[in-house]
């Protein structure tokens, strides 16, 4: 009979072990693909929603009149309220804007709402054109709408990203934490297994796992919503393993020492609320202020995140994502080394 | 330095202390603890909960480093020689729950992979009567096959030396039975045995010699037999009489003096709920009881003889029953 390594063993066992767990197939390949489905239907491509307009009736005849102006003209739900309902509508959002009408028009509205900003601009255009005014220069719009520059083209990469992140940090970190509690690590340290070996068993499997779970986001994206590919393939699945490793990497030092699941629940919350936050999954991260961006660019995720849209939205090569890669995969190493060196076993 | 090793030692251990940080100051779980075990020998560590036999095992079997003290196992040492040894001894964890969703052949596969040589994983099998469960989740198993599956993974790389730390606790009779035959069949094949156990019938039943430790120390050690005859007799007689209540004892007022003028008795044993006489011939000893019980109109309410244990022994050197602990705590 022929001797299995012990690194092959326990990669297979770890393998067995996980596709015999029907929660966990479904938490890691299911989850990703059903959240992609459901944001991507969220922020489809849509005409602009209709601007929803209040016109305080304090002064009857001139709300009237605004009434007539705005419905006259398409885009616009117009009602009339008193002064006080449309204040308490416009502070419940369900308004985007109260137009007061008196000495002229009074537009009341919050600036830190994107669309009543736009509101602001369509009413005051509205109103003006309704009043006769005219625009010295003709202008015209071509509206265009091309894969690529859709939300759901930035957000199939930050996915694939905070996918990998979860899996790498989860799925070490529970399986390590729950084998120290029941002991398994320390009747593995007490045989003449190699340490190095169990915990690149553990970093292996992970990338085996994270496989079908990329090319099925992929897959998803493509089929469903006609995310384009532009760099690549190879480059998405070489990143996309690269980031799986070293999350893994991550996963293991933060499970290094914890005694609990509930100690390494909460040590994963607290490294990954930040890439979470920060790091463009959902919106570009270069929303936060400039004196934030050398943290954030440093964060792993950020740099997996970027390398993954550069390649797919961009088309961009590997070699131009060295950089970013390099960081990636310092990550990685670094996290495994010090995980090595402060293990408990038991 | 040590001179060169006596062959026929398994292991030799001197001087132990393990002192662990508590928050009522340092604690010595193990407190100069000084043992042999030969080589082809069932040795166990005899003690009540938190005696310090579990510490002391996982000290020998180099997964904690003693505080003080040296250790020598299959003449190497731990951390000079930890491949070797690794590669040579067998351990049983007090508790291992191994993966549930791999099977028994699965499991035995990869521990034996960890090994240059060893068993098949099969004839392990065969070894623990596991065999017909080799397709079986270790999560189906019952608590028995789980210990014996344990033994098992002991087993895979051919051991000279095995640990077993409470390989029977929480298990029904049948199963400690059943895992009592393979200990026996492991020695019988040459194998050095050391288990730890707090059941004193399995180290009276299993072991060649046992180490009776409490509080970290090693209070008495030898053949059970030899324990149990330096009690003086070999037959505990228990009695009690009736009338006893507050402030009077089983023994209705006779005391320990006067017990031991009767004929045939070496040691007297007073508790709240009886009285234990050890004596050498039962024969001699019951009629002079029930004669002295008599003369002072005291009625017997329960009277028994059986062997001397090593739960006397225990008793004995300590005022304790060796499962006081577990008593008083339910």
């Amino acid at each position: 009979m022929t001797r299995h390594h012990p690194l092959e063993q326990l990669l297979i066992c770890r393998l067995r072990e996980f596709f015999r767990e029907p929660e966990a197939i479904f938490w890691v390949y299911g989850f990703p693909v059903l959240l992609a489905i459901g944001l991507g239907i969220a922020f489809r491509e849509k005409p602009p929603d209709m601007v929803r307009v209040d016109v305080d009736r304090t002064q009857a005849a001139a709300a009237d009149r605004v009434l007539a102006s705005l419905s006259a003209r398409s885009g616009f739900l117009v009602e009339e309220h008193t002064a006080e309902e449309c204040a308490a509508r416009l502070r419940m959002g369900r308004t985007d804007i109260t137009v007061v009408p008196g000495d002229g028009y009074q537009y009341v509205y919050d600036r830190s709402r994107p669309e009543s900003v736009l509101a602001r601009v369509r009413v005051d255009d509205a109103l003006q054109r309704a009043a006769g005014r005219q625009d010295p220069v003709g202008t015209g719009d071509k509206l265009v709408t091309q894969p690529g520059s859709r939300y759901i083209d930035f957000l199939i990469p930050g996915l694939l990203g905070m996918n990998l992140m979860g899996g790498g940090l989860w799925g070490i970190g529970f399986v390590t934490v729950d084998m120290r509690v029941r002991k398994l690590l320390k009747r593995l340290v007490a045989t003449p297994m190699r340490k190095t070996d169990f915990l690149i068993s553990m970093i292996g499997s992970r990338m085996i796992f994270g496989l079908p779970e990329i090319i099925l986001l992929l897959a998803a994206g493509t089929l469903l919503f006609q995310v384009m590919v532009r760099g690549s393939l190879l480059a998405v699945l070489f990143i996309s393993m690269l980031g799986a490793v070293s999350f893994s990497g991550l996963g293991l030092l933060v499970a290094c020492r914890a005694q609990k699941i509930e100690t390494v629940s909460g040590l994963m919350n607290l490294v990954m609320l930040p890439m979470w936050l920060l790091s463009g999954i959902f919106f570009s991260s270069e929303r936060f202020p400039a004196a934030a961006q050398p943290f954030i660019q440093a964060l792993p995720l950020t740099m997996l995140n970027e390398a993954l849209r550069a390649v797919i939205l961009e088309g961009a090569t590997l070699v131009s994502q060295l950089g970013r890669l390099g960081g990636l995969a310092a990550w990685g190493f670094v996290s495994f080394v010090l995980a090595l060196r402060w293990f408990r076993w038991s | 330095m040590h001179g060169p090793t006596t062959p026929s030692l398994a292991i030799r251990c001197a001087g132990l202390t393990k002192r662990y940080e508590s928050r009522t100051g340092p604690v010595d779980a193990v407190n100069g603890l000084d043992l042999d075990v030969r080589t082809g020998e069932c040795f166990g560590l005899l003690g009540p909960n938190g005696a310090g036999k579990t510490t002391t095992i996982e000290i020998l079997e180099g997964l904690l480093s003693p505080t003080a003290g040296d250790v020598e196992v299959l003449g190497m040492r731990w951390g000079r020689d930890q491949d070797d040894l690794r590669q040579r001894i067998g351990i049983s964890l007090q508790e291992t729950r191994f993966a549930e969703k791999l099977t028994v052949a699965e499991t035995l596969n990869l521990f034996r992979s960890f090994y240059r040589a060893g068993i098949e994983p099969a004839a392990a099998m065969e070894q623990v009567s596991l065999t017909e469960k080799a397709k079986a989740w270790v999560g189906k198993l019952s608590g028995g096959q789980r210990q014996r599956l344990a033994v098992a993974c002991a087993l895979v790389g051919d051991p000279e030396l095995l640990f077993l730390d409470e390989p029977t606790t929480g298990l029904d009779p049948q199963s400690r039975r059943q895992l009592w035959e393979i200990i026996r069949g492991l020695r019988a094949r040459g194998r050095t045995v050391m288990i730890t156990t707090h059941y004193m019938d399995e180290a009276e039943r299993l072991c060649d010699r046992v180490a009776v430790v409490d509080y970290g120390k090693v209070i008495a050690l030898g053949a059970p037999a030899d324990l149990i005859s330096r009690l003086g007799g070999e037959h505990v007689v228990e009695f009690a009489v009736n009338g006893g209540g507050p402030g009077v004892d089983a023994s209705g007022g006779i005391d320990e003096k006067t017990l031991l003028t009767l004929p045939a008795v070496s040691s007297v044993r007073i508790e709240a709920t009886g009285v234990a006489l050890t004596v050498t011939e039962p024969h001699l000893a019951i009629p002079g009881l029930l004669q002295k019980l008599q003369s002072e109109s005291l009625e017997l309410a329960r009277l028994t003889t059986r062997h001397v244990s090593l739960e006397d022994v225990f008793v004995t050197l300590t005022g304790r029953h060796l499962r006081d602990d577990q008593t008083s705590s339910t």
